[in-house]
Formats: C-alpha cells, structure tokens, sequence
C-alpha cells in the first residue's frame, strides 16, 4: 500500500513537454527574428537589379551602410536627413571611426539606392562623402532573378 | 490527442517559411566597387594615368527614362543600347595586347545626366563591368567612376 502511495506522488509533477515545445519554439523564432535585424535591410527601398551582383565573398572590413530613398534622402543609422544635410552626421560617423583607430579611407560606404532615384543625387551622395575624407564606394544592386 | 502534432506542424511550418523568406524570396544583394580618391575630381585636372579613360554618357529625359548611351561620341543604337555598349567594351579590352591584359589599366568614367534614374547607371556599369558566361563571370573593366555631377536641369 505504501509503494502505490509514492508512485502517485511521483506521476503529479506534470507534463514537461509542453513547455519545453514551446521553449524551442522562442528560441528558433527569436533567432531568425534576430537575423533579420542585422541584415540593414530597408522595406523601402527598391534596389537596382543587375545579373552581376553576387554577395561578397570577403564581407567589407569597415563598411558604413548610406541609404539612399527615391525621394533623395539618406537613412543614415535610424535617421532620416536630406543629401544637402549630411555632411554633419558624415563628420561624426568619421570622427567615431578616427576613435577607433582607422582610417576614413580604409572605410567601404556602402551606397543602397533606390532604383528611381536620380543619378545626380547619388553623385552628390558620392561627392558629400568624398568632402568627408571617404574614399572606397560600393553600389549595391539585387541580383537579377531569372526565373 | 491532436495537440503534440499541431505544434510539431506548426513548428515546421514557422521554420520553413522564415528560411524561405530569407533565402528564395528575397533576391541576394552584392555591390559594385568603385574607388574615388581624389576629394573632390575638379574639371580640367590631367589624369595620371596614361590610357585616357572611355566616356561613357548616359543622356536621360526629363522624367529620368534613357533617351541615349554614347561611349566616346559614337551613339549605342536605341533597342539594346547596353549589350551594344558590352559588346564595344570586349572590343576594346581584346584590342589591348592579348585578352585581358589592357583591362587592368582601362578606366571608364560614366557622365549622367542628372535626373537619370539610378538603375539605368547600374545597367551601365553592369555592362562595362563583366559578362555572365557559361555560369562563370567574364570582367572587363572593373575601374568605374563618375563624373562630378551635372546641374540640376531647369524645369
């Protein structure tokens, strides 16, 4: 009589499983979500396509991310300022990279351009960022879907 | 007894659909390099190196569609003017003393009219860039740079 009491004692702890389903389940969820974040990806802007444009085999060392709307501004690290307006946070982006102990013209900006928006803004883009001190630039473009 | 299943199904379902959206849906992106040194290039400056750079010019509307591309003058004709410029561009580079030798030191500087829509810029630089080839990527010119840009046209 005494061994059958434990042995329901025993069984009354519950079920782990659900938990642990779910556990797994934030965990995978948050991870992908996580993934996305750092990928600097902007719903808004719609970039070129070019069937050249393959993913860097060797990531950027110190790269600085401009991107550019349709309607000519820059999104500039969670803010939103018109070209003729970024010499200013170009400036800051330079003095933290000075800091850090590098060099302006060892940084990659990496220009994200709308397909619309007009050349000549890029080229003031381009200029404001040459004013800084940066030197190296890489356009990026969606590789060109074939299908 | 259903639970246990529905979640696994669910679970799956989560999965596949994030992995999809991160690899099929979304188009990979990769860049074009181009090294502008000089602070600010100013007009009338000789270049130091010793091939003078090809003239690329895109002339565009008003509305920033493309109403012609000139390399050096001579007008690409208008139904496939990017894989007209292409081919002119392995012209030149096979000229050059044995395929790609010249290509290292050819330099193509692109001059755009400023309302151009900036994928007609890629479609050049793409153009003069490299040519996809059995699967594999052919480069051509790989020194890209812009002029410095033109004025805002009156409207």
């Amino acid at each position: 009589m005494r061994f059958k009491e434990r042995r329901q004692a025993r069984t009354a702890e519950g079920d782990m499983t659900p938990m642990i389903d779910m556990a797994f389940q934030l965990i995978a969820f948050f991870m992908v979500v996580i993934n996305f974040a750092g990928a600097e990806q902007n719903e808004r802007i719609r970039l070129p396509e070019s069937e050249l444009a393959k993913p860097p085999e060797v990531p950027f060392e110190m790269p600085i991310t401009l991107q550019l709307t349709k309607e000519g501004t820059v999104l500039l690290v969670g803010e939103e300022v018109p070209v003729a307006n970024l010499k200013p946070p170009l400036r800051r982006e330079k003095e933290i990279i000075e800091y850090r102990g590098g060099k302006p013209s060892d940084v990659t900006v990496i220009i994200r351009a709308d397909a619309r928006a007009p050349t000549g803004v890029v080229q003031e883009l381009i200029r404001a960022c040459q004013e800084t001190g940066f030197e190296k630039f890489a356009l990026r473009a969606k590789q060109q879907e074939d299908w | 007894m259903m639970t246990p299943m529905i979640d696994i199904v669910f679970l799956l379902l989560v999965f596949f659909i994030m992995t999809l959206a991160d690899r099929g849906f979304v188009a990979p992106e990769g860049d074009f390099n181009i090294r502008m040194p000089v602070a600010a290039p100013s007009e009338g400056k000789l270049d130091e190196s010793l091939v003078l750079p090809l003239k690329v010019r895109l002339k565009s509307t008003s509305e920033g569609r493309l109403a012609g591309v000139y390399l050096a003058e001579a007008r690409m004709p208008d139904n496939a003017p990017f894989q007209a410029l292409q081919e002119r561009i392995i012209q030149i580079v096979s000229d050059d003393a044995g395929p790609g030798s010249g290509a290292e030191d050819r330099e193509v500087e692109l001059d755009c009219d400023y309302n151009l829509r900036f994928e007609y810029a890629i479609d050049a630089i793409t153009a003069v860039s490299g040519k996809v080839q059995q699967g594999g990527i052919v480069k051509l010119i790989d020194k890209i740079r812009f002029t410095p840009p033109r004025e805002v046209p009156k409207p």
